[in-house]
């Protein structure tokens, strides 16, 4: 658990970055980018001719230009390549027009899609992305392009900053509330507010109460799950249905929101047998970078980009 | 593609649809929104769709609640003023707000 005398931060996911063992650049025709520059967290992905060649996946700094490099460099890090050699980049997410080393941007909703269909499978017909600040139901067709979304206005309870704010609050990490909150002996009724300032001063109540942390956790999860019920619910949600962005690794909101919704989430794994097979890590958080990297390589590809590559 | 921009304030859930394969970008509802959060542009979404098309402003989204309640019945004469304007018929609202319409228009 936590050690005595070190600062904790409850709220951060651990970083992470990876390099493809399997893939040489130096070969391929088309390297591209997407930088995905969330509220909460940002995630820089690499694509050598279409294929998932490294990534980085850091937590979102003071502003988004120096954000979107720091995931870049991250995502460089394990490589022995360099940003001069990348043909086009692509911003997407919260911060998108302000990443530097982009030539274009382009929303999250587009990205977020393109991205789950080729991470999940091109059978994925609707995606909830959980982002930092909000959330959006997106139905999607057999090439992952947008048919219907679903966006609202409401504030940062039922999303990833929530969580985070939720987790500083009660002094437990992010990664264990999803865990804890099944170790209860009944399901508590849902934390009522969907504001986060109120929600803020209703779990202060119940921790003053003694109501049980993991009881408390429940609670919170439960609305959360509720909350994006309402959206799906509305928008018509279609199997394969998948979550992306940091909400979908917090199996205690995922894991009720199936049980209203009746429906389970497809499998976190890879659709190419290959990248399963060569157990590539397969991260919910980076499929609107992904997506961003592909519209990248789709945009070479048709001659409507131009590679800014210099070397 | 369907575009679904959502507030909820005391009386629900209320959603301004915009239905982008009909839009033909007139830009007849920027023009009459009197709050104008609404323009016309590139498409943001679809990339690849070559024609521009109306969208909610994305400085406008957090806030439609407080722009768009205003059109609704009781407080707005008939038809919210982009529905009207539209000939295409591409902007619509959901289906709670249309029942509140029923007796006026159809
Ligand atoms: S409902 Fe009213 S405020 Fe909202 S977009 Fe239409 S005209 Fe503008
Ligand atoms: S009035 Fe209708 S067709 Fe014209 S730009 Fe607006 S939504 Fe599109």
């Amino acid at each position: 658990m936590v050690e005595q005398g070190k600062p904790v931060e409850f709220w951060r996911w651990p970083e992470t970055n990876w390099v493809n063992p399997d893939i040489d650049w130096i070969k391929g025709e088309w390297i591209t980018a997407g930088v995905d520059v969330g509220s909460v967290s940002t995630q820089a992905v690499i694509m050598v001719d279409g294929e998932f060649y490294a990534f980085g996946n850091t937590r979102t700094g003071s502003d988004s230009p120096n954000s979107a490099q720091k995931g870049m460099d991250y995502a460089l890090e394990k490589t022995d390549l360099k940003l001069e050699n990348i043909d086009y980049c692509i911003g997407t997410g919260y911060g998108r027009v302000n990443v530097p080393m982009a030539q274009q941007a382009i929303t999250e909703i587009s990205c977020h899609a393109r991205g789950a269909n080729f991470m999940y499978g091109p059978d994925v017909r609707t995606v909830m992305d959980m982002g930092g600040q909000d959330c959006k139901a997106i139905n999607v067709d057999d090439r992952g392009k947008v048919l219907n979304f679903m966006m609202n206005d409401k504030c940062a309870a039922g999303t990833g900053r929530g969580m985070e704010v939720f987790a500083d609050l009660i002094h437990i990490p992010v990664w264990e509330i999803g865990p804890r909150s099944f170790l209860i002996s009944r399901e508590p009724p849902s934390i009522s507010n969907t504001c986060v300032v109120f929600a803020k001063s209703e779990v202060v109540g119940l921790l003053e109460q003694g109501v049980p942390e993991n009881e408390i956790m429940a609670a919170y999860c439960s609305a959360m799950a509720h909350r994006i019920m309402e959206l799906l619910k509305r928008l018509g949600v279609k199997e394969k249905f998948v979550i992306t962005g940091g909400i979908a690794k917090n199996e205690g909101v995922v894991k009720r929101l199936e049980k209203e919704l009746g429906i389970k989430t497809a499998e976190q794994a890879w659709a190419n047998p290959q990248y399963r097979e060569k157990n590539y890590p397969f991260d919910t958080q980076l499929a609107g970078a992904l997506g961003a990297a592909l519209f990248g390589q789709s945009l070479l590809e048709l001659g409507k980009a131009k590679s800014v590559r210099k070397t | 593609m369907i575009a679904n921009y959502g507030f909820n304030d005391a009386s629900g859930d209320w959603f301004l649809i915009l239905n982008t394969d009909k839009c033909n970008g007139c830009g007849k509802c920027v023009e009459v929104c009197p709050v104008k959060i609404l323009k016309v542009g590139p498409d943001e979404i679809d990339i690849f769709r070559e024609e521009p098309v109306a969208f909610v402003k994305h400085e406008e989204r957090k806030k439609i609640k407080y722009h768009c309640a205003p059109c609704k019945p009781g407080y707005g004469l008939g038809l919210p003023p982009c529905v009207a304007a539209c000939e295409p018929a591409a902007i619509s609202f959901s289906d709670g707000w249309k029942a509140c319409f029923k007796d006026s228009h159809q």
